[in-house]
Formats: structure tokens, sequence, C-alpha cells
């Protein structure tokens, strides 16, 4: 009974870790379904987000070490400090003219191309990324705070202590996140499914031909659709970032995103949902009831495991479309 | 005006099978094999040797192996880091368990293990096609280097969790441990980079390469011509993780000497070997040379112009180098998708007219 009263808080602390999964896998889906781009750098690009972030809301001069480094100068801070608010519309800003940039530097000369060619490219550009971001706002660890509430959640752990005798640590921020990440999951099936650019953009994902006889333009969509992406990286980088600090591992969060999207099908919304649900879930679940057997640690590759396991049986994941092969 | 192939007349169906059918390809062919054991290791001191030539062989061998599975068979693998750990403590369970059998049998013996584990990795590969296949492989990544880190027997309980190779020798001269020269080192990884590279390329005009090449172009329409795609896919995986599994062996032992396993073999590594292939042309041996050169020394000359050349802190240096690596790439892709390979073979054809271009 104790084990599964504590098995319990691993459930729903494992929900509220799906929920930040699939929030970088919403990134992943979006990119793939509208340009067909296996997006490698959708965990730098949060990374890179929560840096931007960081770094406008100290008043931190970007490039600071290398306009050191060449002109012997020594540049720090501006002096000032951005309202957190404001700060993130800038930070989103920046993530808007990265997109742009991606789009014309990159994207738009590799169209055509196989899809190997592409998925290298976006591997390319997160070692870029990764660099710039260091290079413009410095490699140390940050702290990131926007005002999200954090600290245990006092009405959770008393109203579980009335019940089974023993208070849930649940995580103030987690809870934020969740509603935060459902909220902006609902924001982005409304805007596809009743705004004109939405109906645009599921028709390229649909064809990209036929979008393109109809009309629809091909390079505004996909700088929106990179900018949808850079958003949601974004909130990805403001949560991860609150929760455990602005650092290179953030990035790694992508790794944790994929098997979420096998899992759930490369190009379903609710898929990326479910998937991280149930990868977040099964995660700490395993953890908590086979690791200390296996000497722990087993959340770097249950996720692919389970993933790998179930993709042996449905090879287009639980939402994909239907794989259909003609010679 | 040298280099035709007027005037080089083939008698025998072999002689026009030949990998090099030029005359002067074969002579330079020829001339680098023997520049590559005749000379340099008279010259090579330890900074050539580790900074440059040991890991370009090294890696090469690593790039030929998934250059047979991504570039031969279209599997895509993102897995190779995992199976150069499985070479590497492979080769080092094996030294420690019976030292008096010979080195080079080791590895042998430890590229074999790995083609085992990766003919197992390789097994979804029936039912999983292209990006989920490769996501799939990072499985075998994780799963690999979680195993070797946390199950003490694959590094004999050592403290550490690290796994430090013993001294071995061959024909008296020491290849592993800290005793063995730039020279010895260097002359292992180079036989058996060539011997591993006419394997691959033997065995990729052969039969069997023609059976990968089919599964890659397209599996269904393959298994209707009579390909089997269980035999053809899994041997893939299983030479290439044997290949793999000896650039593991050698990267542990003759040149990292002491190795911890997420460091070593982590997902850079994968990364890189992928890098490499890409960069140097999918599908090509020449490729995988190429671009693991091109892999190996990028860093080495961006360091020493950054850091030897401008005096910039180190850290600085190595955020700029992964910009220019990173954008490199992408300037690669966009510039020539099929690689070294190709702008090698574009060369060749341009200097066979050359000087009268009609």
């Amino acid at each position: 009974m104790e084990q599964l009263i504590f098995a319990g808080e691993v459930f729903l602390n494992g929900l509220m870790t799906g929920v930040m999964y699939a929030l970088v896998a919403l990134g992943f889906v979006l990119i793939f379904k509208a340009s067909g781009v296996f997006n490698y750098a959708q965990g730098v690009l949060a990374l890179f987000a929560a840096l931007t972030l960081v770094g406008i809301q100290k008043g931190q001069v970007p490039f600071a070490d290398l306009i050191n480094a060449v002109f012997g100068s020594r540049l720090e801070q501006f002096g000032w400090t951005v309202p957190a608010a404001l700060a993130i519309v800038l930070a989103a800003l920046v993530m808007v003219l990265l997109a742009f940039l991606i789009e014309t530097l990159i994207l738009q000369h590799l169209v055509g191309q196989a899809p190997i060619i592409l998925f290298m490219a976006t591997i390319g550009l997160a070692y870029f990324l990764e660099g710039l971001g260091d290079v413009m706002w410095g490699a140390n660890i940050k702290a990131l705070d926007v005002g999200l509430p954090q600290g245990i959640s006092d009405g959770i752990e008393q109203v579980t202590a009335g019940w089974f005798g023993y208070g849930y640590f649940i995580d103030r921020l987690d809870i934020w996140a969740t509603i935060i990440a459902a909220a902006l999951v609902c924001a982005l099936v409304l805007f596809s499914q009743y705004t004109r650019q939405g109906r645009a953009m599921r028709a390229v994902a649909d064809d990209h031909q036929a979008a393109l006889s109809v009309g629809i333009s091909l390079r505004f969509i996909w700088v929106m659709v990179w900018s949808i992406a850079g958003f949601v990286a974004l909130v990805a980088g403001i949560m991860w970032g609150t929760k455990s600090g602005v650092q290179f591992s953030l990035s790694l969060i992508a790794l944790k995103a994929l098997p979420v999207l096998m899992l759930g099908g490369f190009t379903s919304i609710p898929g990326a949902i479910v998937g991280g649900l149930i990868i977040g879930v099964g995660e700490k679940l395993f953890e908590f009831f086979i690791g200390p057997m296996v000497g722990g640690a087993t959340e770097n590759w249950f996720a692919y495991v389970l993933a790998l396991l179930f993709l042996v049986f449905r090879p287009q994941g639980l939402f994909g479309e239907r794989i259909i092969e003609r010679v | 005006m040298l280099y035709r192939e007027a005037g080089d007349f083939k008698t025998s169906y072999r002689e026009d099978g030949q990998t090099f059918p030029i005359r002067l390809d074969r002579w330079g062919y020829y001339a680098v094999l023997a520049v590559a054991f005749g000379i340099v290791p008279f010259l090579i001191n330890d900074y050539w040797a580790s900074a440059v030539l040991v890991p370009f062989l090294i890696y090469a061998v690593a790039a030929m192996g998934l250059n047979i599975l991504t570039g031969y068979a279209g599997q895509v693998s993102l897995g190779t880091g995992g199976f150069m750990a499985v070479g590497a403590y492979a080769v080092y369970k094996l030294m420690t368990a019976f030292p008096e059998v010979n080195i080079v049998l080791h590895i042998l013996l430890a590229g074999g293990i790995t083609a085992i584990v990766g003919m197992v990795f390789g097994l979804p590969s029936l039912r999983i096609k292209g990006f989920y296949l490769a996501v799939a492989t990072l499985a075998a990544q994780f799963f690999l280097v979680w195993l070797f880190n946390k199950v003490p027997w694959f590094y004999n309980y050592s403290a550490s969790g690290q796994i430090t190779a013993p001294e071995r020798t061959l024909l008296g001269y020491a290849i592993t441990g800290p005793a063995s020269s730039a020279a010895v080192k260097y002359l292992v990884c180079l036989c058996f980079a060539v011997v591993l590279a006419w394997v691959a390329r033997n065995l990729t005009r052969g039969t069997l390469g023609r059976k990968w090449m089919a599964i890659r172009d397209m599996d269904i329409a393959a298994e209707i011509i009579g390909v089997n795609p269980l035999t053809a896919k899994l041997s893939a995986f299983a030479v290439s993780s044997f290949f793999v599994g000896i650039a593991g062996a050698l990267l542990f032992a003759v040149y990292l000497g002491a190795a911890e396993v997420g460091e070593a073999f982590g997902i850079n590594k994968s990364f890189l070997v992928l890098f490499m292939i890409i960069i140097g042309g999918l599908g090509s041996v020449f490729g995988s040379f190429a671009g693991a050169a091109f892999m190996v020394l990028l860093p080495v000359l961006l360091k020493n112009l950054l850091v030897g050349g401008f005096g910039w802190p180190t850290n600085l240096a190595a955020h700029i180098e992964l910009m220019i690596v990173g954008g490199l790439i992408i300037l690669f892709l966009i510039v020539e998708p099929h690689g070294l390979a190709r702008l090698w073979r574009l060369a060749k054809e341009k200097l066979r007219l050359w000087p009268f271009p009609h």
C-alpha cells in the first residue's frame, strides 16, 4: 500500500514531466508537418531562447567575450534590467528573426534535397546555435526567473496528507508548466483549425505543390512555422530554465523529445501530447519500480527502448499517418 | 594531358573491372601507399600522430563502417558511438581476460562481438524505416552507454569506472599502453585502415554490395526482384558494426589508452562520424577517408588559428569553433550535398578532358 501511494506521487510527477517533453516534441511536429524537416536543433533552439531571455533580462552585452577578446575592452553589462514580460516579448522577436534567417540562409537553398540532408543541416544548425548562444551570452550557468511560482505546493500536500496520511510533493512550477503547456496546445490547435494562416499551414503540410498551386507562399509559411517552433522553444526554455537553470544540458531535452515523437508519430499534434505523457509517466514509474534493481539512471534509455518496442508493432507510431508504400 | 584512359588497353574483364581503371590513378594509389608505409613512419612525431594521423585513420575505419550501413544500405544510424563503445569494452575484456593471446586477434574478435550486437539492434530495421529507424538506433546509443556505465563487470570493478589499456606487444613492439611509440601506433592503425578499406571496396562492388544498394534505393522493389531484406539489412548491420567495433577498439586501446564511456563514446561521437560520411560522400570508400580527414583536421586548424594565431581565450575559441563547424557543415550541404567524393569525381572528369575540352 505504501508503495502504491508513493507510486501515485511518482505518477503525478511523471505526468508533469511528460507535459514538458510534449512541449518540446510539439516544436518538432510543427516543423516536420509543415516542411518535412526533421529539426534536430529544436532543443538548442530552446537553449538559445532561454539564454537570450536571461541575457536581455539582465541587460548583458551580447558578444561581450568576443568584443573583449578582439578590442581588449571590459564590457559586460549595460547596467539595466528589463522587466520579465518585455524581455519575453523581445526574446520572442529574436526567435522570429532567427526563423527568418534560417529560412533565407539555409532552408531556401536546400529545397528538394533528400530528408537526410535536411536533417544533417539541422544538426549543423544545432552546433552553430550552441556556439552562438555561448559566444553571445557566455557559457556559465544562469538562473532564470520570470516570476513563475516555485516551491512545493502546500494545497496538494495538505489534501493528499488528509487522504493517505502522506503529503505529495508537487512543485508549483510543474503545475504552472502543465497549465501553460495545455493552454499553448489549445491555442495552436485553434490557430491551425480556424485561422487563414493555420489553414494554409495545414495545406502546406498536406502537399507542398498543391499548396503552391493555389497561391500559398511556401516561404511565408515556413518562416511562420519556424517562428512558432521558436516560440514553443522559448516557452519550453522558460520552463526548463526556471526548473534547473539555463545551461548546456537544456539542449539535451531534444533527445528526450525524440522517443516521444516516435511513440506519438512524427506528424500528429495529439500524438506528441499523448506520447509525452506516456513517456513521462513510463520512465518515472520504471525508474521507481525497476530502477533500484539495475543500478538506477534508467531514464536515459527507457524512453527509447519503449518507443522502439512499440514501433516494432506499429511502425508509424500511435497517431502517425499510415505509411503506404508503392513501388 | 597525362590523365587519360586512352592507350591503357584492357585485355581481360578483371582489368576492366578494377578499382582504379586509369593508370595515373593506379600509380597515385601505389605512391600514396608507399609514402604512408615507407616514409611517414620515419618522420612522424608524437604531435602529428596523436593530433592528426592516428585519429584520422581510426575515424576513417568508423566512417567506412557507417558508410556501409547508411551510404550503401540506406539505413541511417545514430548509434555509432554506442557500437564503438562495444568494440572498446570487448577488446578491454578480452585483453584483460586472455593476456597471452595476440592483440590483433583481440581487436578482430572485438569487431566480431560488435557485429553481433549490431545485428541485434538492427533487427527493428526490418519493421521501421527512415527517421523512425534513425531515432530507434539512438536507443542502442543510450542503452549501451548506460550499460557500460552501470555494470561494473565491464570495467573490471575499477574504482574510477574507467577502462585502461594494459600494455600489449606485437612482434616485440608495444602497441598499447604508455610505452608505445607514435610510429608503431600509426602503423597498426594504418594496416587496419588499409586492409579494411580493401575489404569494404570489394564487398560493396560484389553481390552483397549490390543487394545493399538495391535495398537502399527501394526496399520493396528489391524484395520483389529477389533480394531478401532480412539477410541484406542484417548483413549490412553486421559488417558495418564490425568496422565500427574495430574502430572503437583501436580508439580505446591504441589511441586513447584510457576511456570513460560517456565521454569517449557519447552521442557526439555518433554525430561526428555521421558528419564525416555526409561531408565525405555517402556510398564511397574514398569519401569516408576524405570526410574523416576533414573533420579531424578542421578543429586542429581552427584551434591553431584562434588560440595560437589570435591569442583568444580557449573557451571562447571552443565556442567559435562550434559555430564554424556547424556553419561549414551547412555550407557544405548547400554547395555540395554529395560530399567531397563528388567533388573529387568532378575534378577527375575535368582533368580527363584538360586541356582540350572538346
